[in-house]
């Protein structure tokens, strides 16, 4: 019998769940027992960070330096040197990218201070937004064939037809300056980690936690090292972008079959040749799946960047979405999504383009496409320069189209929502209130009446089961963290609305993935699906529920619920076809129906796979749950976000970002100690 | 072939490689007698154990084994590419162990060339390219590297595919560059860890003869590893059997075949057809007066070579010496003959 129970995981789940349901009944609401919630010892922890940030950036290490305003020597923090050095060369460079797009003086007259301010020589005039997409045109071209060359080209032409040509070059320049950034500080701590089996588990752990971490936590420490705007934008973005470049270096070099690498030493190469001529050039595929990781991780980032003053799409965005005017929105989210698969779609490409050998070509040939680049611009220069006078308003519609003054079809968006609202109100209301009161209120209430053993008592002994002693131990400290500090509250909400999402995404996703993992088409049909709507950032989701939904907590779970849903569906579709034929056959010989092979065969073979990709739920849910604090719901997201516009605001967002980091790693620790028993178990490791 | 006047250019002394976290204290402590066994409850695996012999210059010497045996450990630690837990390597008299990385560098550049048994082409590079890598890694200027490429090009027979990527090319033709990139810089010692062993049949006998006639040309020193017994047969001098990382015998094929020294190298050659490793030489009889056949064979000459027209004839037949003027050594009677090839 106890034996019996030492081996049957489910007899053991039940009897955990059994004491943590006597538990949770059991302990009363009592503010000062320690059963029902834990003293907030660790409450002075965001006072703490505030006052390492201040003293950091203000007190400690100081040298003095000349400041020519007032002719005398000032005592300045080093870090804050450093920081705002950091901060002029990034402005700098976004800056002359921005320019060299949309024309200005601030790159020369930063060089030659302000004497040439006002002066027409210095105005660098913009490159005509026709010759970036021919450009655009050109690239595709080369790197893919004439689909990628429209689907860029047309893109962008829609943007700048449009009237988003400002704004999106401003996220643009964001995202080249950004981006090889990641790509470089990726690259370069990949390859350290490669090297150095020291570095890669001290790295681990910084990873995990800054890719769980919710993008706005980060932002406020951010505005006290860097301050406000578009360089505290590119900075948030690079802590962003770079970990996964990271982590695929690291996985593309391991990658590696060690033979090449001998091959490489018997060539004789030394250790710097062995690196960049045999290994980087090797994981080459790899990499570029990185860089397209970053570019995709920017441009998520740069317009969540606009909550610190970066300039471009983001910042219309937000501006669109506290004003409610969803048509605006919409406009300049499809703008996002268009701008998202292109880059995607271009660096995709690039990672797949093979080199192509031509022994003996002279520079023109090797160097054509630059070439026709160059000459097109002149061209389309000279006619912009030309059509100047045509135009009227001063507007030269060959140059460089003006926010706003493209076509729009914003009213016809706002007549479409108009509509929606009259003809489906009613029924959105009424699903809207029924879900509310039934639904999510009495969750969250049965969530807020869990004393703190109850939740500890199944947290801990689910680590324990399917852990043993460390999973329960990582698990437990992971949480009483967030226990001990005033916020569990705010973060039992947070969990209830987490698993609300992830509970329908899951269903979603394995019940679609499953029916779309049947044949070979549909397969490749959802695949496709999923990634397109894992291309564009987080925030666009956000915009067609508030125009179903309004601002509501409803609104937030839909979006959670569709964002979370990709990843659960993927990871499904993919678990499913990776079973072996030979087992479909199996199971088709011995007569079983559609159905009972899906149960007995497939999806528990599946399982551990799918399970991987419930994990990733997890974090997208929470990510979009966070984000949804934008339009109002009172977990730990808001007081992130409102911690974005408050004095010594830094500590507490910073604090809870590493909150809810905590709760994915818990949730990550479990799910995958259960998959690597499980596939072991499988021997599908 | 081999020729004990011949300086040694590889030699192993004692040579053990274990793998495992403190193998070095167990190997210390065991006082040279290690026991795959007590080491594996150690949580370390034996890979190479007590290794010792030469390969003279010009030999090629076949390491066959089963998967496992510690072939593989074996040729890494003389090139290096694994260190040697214990033990001593001379390569050309120089004590390989003791080389500083400049010195294991340079040795690589100059006297070594490796080929794999999954190629290890570099995917980015053309065969050209592949060929030129490891002289251009050397410093060599690029138009003379590129020539020399030419030169291996064209002795391989890949000439016209110069510009080809490794994934446009069969199996047997990526490993027709990966041999010619290992002898780009003209090596001394020449490597092979199980060549052919990813190609299918057919190609593997073709790339054999290639092989062959390359060394008929090259004359190279040459460790191959395979564990496939009759490439073993075909390409060796002498073939030494690991297993277990030991090496349990060390010898010409035919006597390996005629003389196991272990149980489990008997069991290893069992199946082994005879003729295709006995010379005439050891089935033969005394110098026979009643020889009546004209016919005269070479006493080094394999039987199965032979067999159909030692067959065809029905008189005693005179061995001769060919290295000695064809002096007569000896006779053979065809019965004999026919018993190596039915008989058991
Ligand atoms: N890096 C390593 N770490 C630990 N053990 C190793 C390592 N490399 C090889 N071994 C072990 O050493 C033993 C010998 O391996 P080796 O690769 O030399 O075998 P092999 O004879 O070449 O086999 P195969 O024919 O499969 O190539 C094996 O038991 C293997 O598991
Ligand atoms: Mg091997």
């Amino acid at each position: 019998m106890l034996n019996n129970f030492k081996k049957s995981k489910p007899q053991q789940f039940s009897f955990l769940i059994l004491i943590f349901l006597f538990l949770y009944f059991i302990v009363p609401e009592d503010e000062n027992s320690l059963l029902w919630r834990l003293p907030p010892l660790l409450k002075d922890i965001p006072a703490f960070i505030n006052y390492l940030l201040d003293n950091l950036m203000f007190n400690w290490l100081t040298i003095p330096v000349y400041d020519p305003d007032w002719g005398m020597y000032e005592d300045q923090a080093i870090v804050r040197l450093i920081t705002r050095s950091i901060s002029d060369f990034l402005l700098f460079l976004i800056i002359f990218i921005r320019e060299f797009f949309l024309g200005g003086m601030q790159t020369i007259s930063s060089l030659t201070g302000d004497s040439l301010k006002g002066l027409k020589l210095a105005y660098l005039p913009a490159i005509p937004w026709t010759a970036v997409i021919m450009g655009l045109f050109i690239l595709g071209y080369k790197l893919q064939g004439l689909s990628l060359a429209l689907i860029a080209s047309l893109g962008f032409f829609y943007v700048s037809v449009f009237g988003q040509w400002e704004p999106t070059m401003e996220t643009l320049s964001l995202v080249l300056v950004t981006a090889p950034i990641c790509f470089i500080l990726g690259l370069f701590f990949g390859i350290l980690g490669y090297l150095s089996k020291k570095v890669e588990t001290t790295l681990q752990p910084i990873l995990n936690v800054a890719q769980t971490m919710p993008h706005f936590s980060y932002l406020v420490p951010i505005i006290v090292f860097f301050g406000v705007g578009d360089h505290a934008g590119a900075v948030a973005t690079i802590i962003f972008a770079t970990p996964p470049m990271i982590r695929l270096t690291i996985l593309g070099l391991r990658k590696i079959s060690p033979e090449i690498v001998e091959s490489g030493l018997m060539s004789g190469c030394n250790r710097f040749q062995l690196l960049f001529r045999v290994l980087i050039p090797t994981a080459r595929r790899d990499i570029l799946i990185g860089v397209n990781q970053v570019i995709m991780q920017c441009l998520a980032m740069t317009t969540i960047a606009a909550f610190i003053g970066a300039k471009g799409l983001g910042f219309n965005l937000k501006v669109a979405l506290n004003g409610l005017k969803i048509g605006k929105a919409a406009e300049i989210g499809i703008c996002v999504v268009i701008i998202a698969v292109v880059l995607d779609k271009l660096s995709l490409a690039w990672a797949n383009k093979q080199k192509d050998y031509f022994a003996n070509l002279s520079f023109f040939q090797r160097n054509k496409a630059f070439v026709y680049f160059l000459f097109l611009t002149l061209i389309l220069g000279i006619i912009a320069y030309f059509s100047a006078s045509y135009f009227e308003e001063g507007i030269n519609f060959l140059y460089l189209i003006p926010f706003g003054k493209g076509l729009t079809i914003a009213p016809l968006l706002d007549a479409g929502v108009d509509w929606i609202w009259e003809t489906f109100f009613y029924y959105l209301n009424i699903f809207n209130k029924f879900l509310i009161t039934y639904v999510l209120f009495v969750m969250r209430d049965a969530y807020l009446g869990m004393p703190v053993v109850s939740t500890f008592f199944l947290i801990m002994g689910a680590g324990y089961i399917i852990g043993g002693i460390r999973s329960c131990l990582i698990v437990g400290g992971l949480i009483l963290f967030i226990a001990l500090s005033e916020y569990w509250n705010r973060a039992l909400i947070t969990a209830y609305m987490a698993t609300f999402a992830v509970g329908i995404s899951a269903i979603n996703g394995i019940i679609v993935g499953s029916l779309c993992a049947r044949n070979e088409i549909s397969t490749k049909i959802i695949l496709s699906i999923c990634d397109f709507f894992q291309t564009f950032p987080s925030f666009i989701y956000l915009i067609p529920v508030i125009l179903l939904f309004g601002i509501t907590d409803t609104s937030v779970m839909i979006a959670a619920i569709a964002y979370a849903s990709v990843p659960a569906t993927r990871y499904t579709v993919e678990g499913l076809r990776s079973v072996p034929p030979s087992l479909h056959d199996a199971g088709s010989m011995s007569g079983v129906s559609n159905l009972q092979r899906w149960i007995s065969i497939e999806f528990p073979l599946a399982l551990p796979h799918i399970m991987l990709g419930l994990n990733q739920t997890v974090i997208f849910a929470l990510m979009m749950i966070v984000l949804g604090a934008l339009i109002g719901t009172e977990d730990l997201g808001q007081i992130i976000m409102g911690s974005l516009s408050r004095p010594g605001g830094a500590g507490i967002g910073f604090t809870l970002g590493i909150f809810v980091s905590f709760i994915c790693l818990a949730v990550d620790n479990l799910i995958r100690t259960w998959t690597d028993e499980r596939k072991k178990l499988l021997g599908i490791s | 072939m081999s020729d004990n006047n011949q300086p040694s250019v590889i030699k192993c002394e004692s040579v053990f490689k274990i793998f495992g976290n403190n193998a070095k204290r167990l190997l210390e402590n065991s006082s040279g007698n290690v026991d795959a066994k007590t080491f594996q409850d150690a949580g370390c695996i034996v890979g190479v154990n007590n290794a010792s012999f030469d390969v003279k210059k010009g030999e090629m010497l076949v390491v066959m084994g089963l998967s496992g045996s510690g072939k593989s450990t074996l040729l890494r630690c003389i090139s290096r590419l694994t260190e040697a837990t214990s033990g001593k390597i001379f390569i050309d008299g120089d004590d390989l162990l003791t080389m500083n990385n400049k010195e294991l560098i340079e040795l690589r550049r100059n006297k070594m060339g490796m080929v794999f048994q999954n190629f290890a082409l570099l995917p980015h590079k053309t065969v050209l390219e592949n060929i030129a890598f490891p002289l251009q890694i050397k410093g060599t200027n690029t138009n003379e590297s590129i020539a020399k490429a030419m030169e291996m090009v064209e002795l391989v027979g890949l000439k016209g595919r110069e510009n080809y990527f490794p994934r446009e090319l069969s199996g047997g033709q990526q490993q027709r560059v990966g041999i010619a990139r290992s002898l780009a810089v003209e090596p001394d010692i020449w490597f092979l860890d199980e060549p052919f062993s990813a190609l299918d049949p057919l190609i593997r006998k073709e790339m054999q003869d290639e092989f062959l006639r390359l060394q008929g040309v090259l004359k190279k020193t040459i460790m191959f590893v395979t564990h496939d017994f009759d490439e073993a047969l075909r390409l060796a001098d002498r073939i030494a059997i690991m297993k277990d990382g030991i090496i349990e015998q060390l010898d010409t094929p035919d006597n390996i075949v005629l003389n196991p020294a272990t149980e489990y190298v008997k069991k290893f050659t069992e199946d082994v057809p005879r003729e295709k490793v006995l010379k005439i030489e050891s089935i033969m009889d005394p110098i026979d007066s009643n020889a009546s056949s004209n016919i005269e064979i070479s006493k080094d000459a394999i039987i199965e070579t032979l067999a159909e027209s030692i067959l065809n004839s029905k008189e005693i037949l005179k061995v001769v010496d060919a290295n000695k003027n064809n002096e007569i050594v000896g006779s053979l009677d065809p019965a004999k003959v026919i018993k190596v090839l039915f008989g058991k």
